[in-house]
């Protein structure tokens, strides 16, 4: 498949997160849509992975270009990992406080 | 090397401490050793003594710019933990777990000071940041600190998606992270459409970790809601880390990716980076001026250092990298001692600072001098920043922008003064200080002013390292 689909695929992903952080009131929704986001650019990172090989292998057999891409990806599931045990905990510490995740309580700092 | 090791280990000691020590009153003390002993070794390196030989693969590269910002850091840290140990107790329980968590957010700002990789970049940007969403949201109970903890998580997490995905379409342009290798690659490729498009989605990841126009919405929230000690950590140290490496990615890539090396796509950075200037000089000034409390009138005036600081992407030379350098130990001074006074004030509102003067002169005058400096009046380290930075401007040719600068900082002058006016020309029957200033605070203070001077009389004090 042509590199174009999975860029757009990426893209239409991403683009799909952006809204759902921009529009939602749910916190934990919001954070989901941050997942997505990371897993859209996980995937453009192992198909331009995958492109970068593939063009390398024409000129040697033994390649190895194209492998930190896919390293990269095990970085950003593991930093995403530490992020929700982060987000999750303020999440569930403001919900001991006001009985919601809805962050329409966060107008409280306006003025 | 040594910075990103020892202040890994560091961090562990201190959560080890608060398993093992029982008496509370140690851990400001081993914080503040293990904090010597990091600059003492973060200095070895640079003088040549590293301690751990490992190969990273030309991932990192250690070179004297880069240690030297270390220095700056970790000093400005030790400062600051200096002043605000007691403070930090104050907040909850937890304090060794505080410190450990700003030693966490320092090894994060050695890896952004040395990354030669957008991967280190990456990582250095997140173990930053990460140990700061738990600092804002330390005041448990507080639903202010709550809501400020999530709103920095959220637009942390967020901008980290866009950074991400810039980095993945510079990936899929160039075939490699590296920046040095990006440098060749575009050389000899063509620019592709692809790689400006993930250039300027690194712009705005950065512009919102720098809290840059437009995407500074989040800060004076997070500034406000912040429990204070914590804020001048986020406010002093996090932001000029953040800084450097904006810059320093930016300079290995404006020249490849410009309008004038590649017609086709490339980007009018001047242009882009004139906006985001002028935009959060803007902001930050004009709505400052509006502010009722100081803490949310420093939240809007770190948007207006922001601006000035951008200057040093603007023009990349020589000038600009000196002056990026005395801003940061500039700033990181004047905003840790203007904290330190406020965490002890009754009320944050302008009228609270009234009559400060008269039953505390010794807070009173430090107050001023930070203020001065912030506001760039000659003799504090503030002037020579703000200089270095229009200078470097004015020299790539761009006087009128200087000029814009200029007239802010005018501006500027009127918030800050306001500050200094209630001081000294209003009077009020009771201390507006809540606690009593103890010793360590006023000798950490006396540091402060007598930085800020001497800098200010004589900058190439600092500068001088960056060549020798």
């Amino acid at each position: 498949m042509p590199i174009q689909y999975y860029i757009a695929l990426a893209v239409i992903l991403f683009s799909i997160g952006v809204v759902g952080v921009l529009t939602r009131r749910n916190a934990i929704i919001i954070f989901m849509c941050i997942e997505l986001m990371l897993n859209a650019t996980n995937l453009l990172l192992v198909a331009f992975s995958k492109m970068h090989h593939g063009a390398a292998l024409a000129a040697d057999a033994a390649t190895k270009v194209g492998v930190e891409g896919q390293l990269f990806v095990f970085f950003v599931m593991v930093v995403a990992a530490a992020e929700v045990s982060v987000g999750l905990a303020i999440i569930v510490m403001m919900y001991r406080n006001v009985h919601s995740v809805d962050i329409n309580f966060l107008n409280r700092l306006k003025n | 090397m040594n910075a990103i090791i020892l202040s890994a280990i560091f961090g562990v000691v201190l959560m080890m401490a608060s398993a093992f020590v029982s008496n509370r009153s140690l851990y400001k003390t081993i914080a503040l050793a293990c904090l010597v002993l990091l600059v003492g070794a973060n200095i070895a390196e640079t003088l040549g003594y590293s301690f751990f030989t490992i190969d990273t693969h030309n991932m990192l590269a250690f070179n004297k710019m880069g240690l030297f910002f270390n220095t700056i850091c970790f000093t400005a840290t030790l400062l600051y933990v200096f002043i605000s140990s007691s403070e930090i107790e104050r907040v909850d329980n937890y304090t060794a777990e505080y410190f450990a968590l700003i030693f966490f957010s320092l090894c994060g700002i050695a890896i952004l000071t040395s990354f030669n990789n957008l991967l280190m970049m990456f990582l250095g940007i997140e173990i930053m940041s990460i140990p700061l969403y738990i600092l804002t949201g330390s005041d448990k109970r507080n639903l202010k600190s709550n809501e400020a903890a999530l709103k920095y998580f959220l637009m942390g997490s967020f901008s980290t998606g866009i950074l991400l995905l810039g980095i993945a379409f510079i990936y899929g342009a160039t075939g490699s992270f590296g920046l040095e290798s990006i440098k060749v690659g575009t050389l000899q490729m063509q620019l592709s459409i692809l790689e400006v498009t993930g250039c300027i989605l690194l712009l705005i990841a950065f512009a919102f970790k720098v809290s840059a126009a437009p995407f500074h919405f989040w800060t004076p929230d997070v500034y406000d809601g912040a429990p204070s000690v914590f804020t001048s950590f986020m406010a002093s140290i996090i932001k000029v880390a953040g800084f450097y490496a904006f810059v320093k990615l930016f300079e290995s890539r404006i020249e490849t990716t410009s309008f004038a090396t590649n017609p086709a796509v490339g980007v009018n950075w001047h242009l882009l980076f004139a906006i985001l200037i002028i935009a959060t000089l803007f902001v930050g000034n004009i709505t400052a001026v509006f502010q009722q409390s100081v803490k949310r009138m420093l939240a809007y005036s770190s948007i207006a250092q922001a601006g000035f600081m951008l200057f040093a992407l603007f023009s990349v030379n020589a000038f600009s990298k000196e002056g990026l350098y005395l801003y940061a130990a500039g700033y990181c001074l004047a905003t840790i001692g203007i904290f330190a006074v406020l965490v002890r004030m009754k009320d944050y509102t302008f009228e609270g600072f009234n009559g400060l003067a008269k039953h505390e002169p010794t807070l009173a005058f430090a107050t001023t001098v930070c203020l001065l400096s912030l506001a760039g009046i000659p003799l504090t380290v503030g002037f020579f920043a703000k200089y270095f930075m229009l200078a470097a401007v004015v020299k790539q040719g761009y006087a009128w922008l200087a000029i814009v600068g200029v007239l802010f900082a005018g501006v500027s002058i009127y918030y800050y003064f306001r500050v200094i006016a209630a001081m000294y020309f209003k009077s009020a029957d009771e201390n507006p200080a809540a606690v009593a200033t103890s010793s360590t605070v006023k000798i950490g203070l006396a540091v402060v002013v007598a930085g800020i001077i001497i800098l200010g009389v004589w900058p190439h004090a600092l500068l001088n390292f960056l060549y020798f």
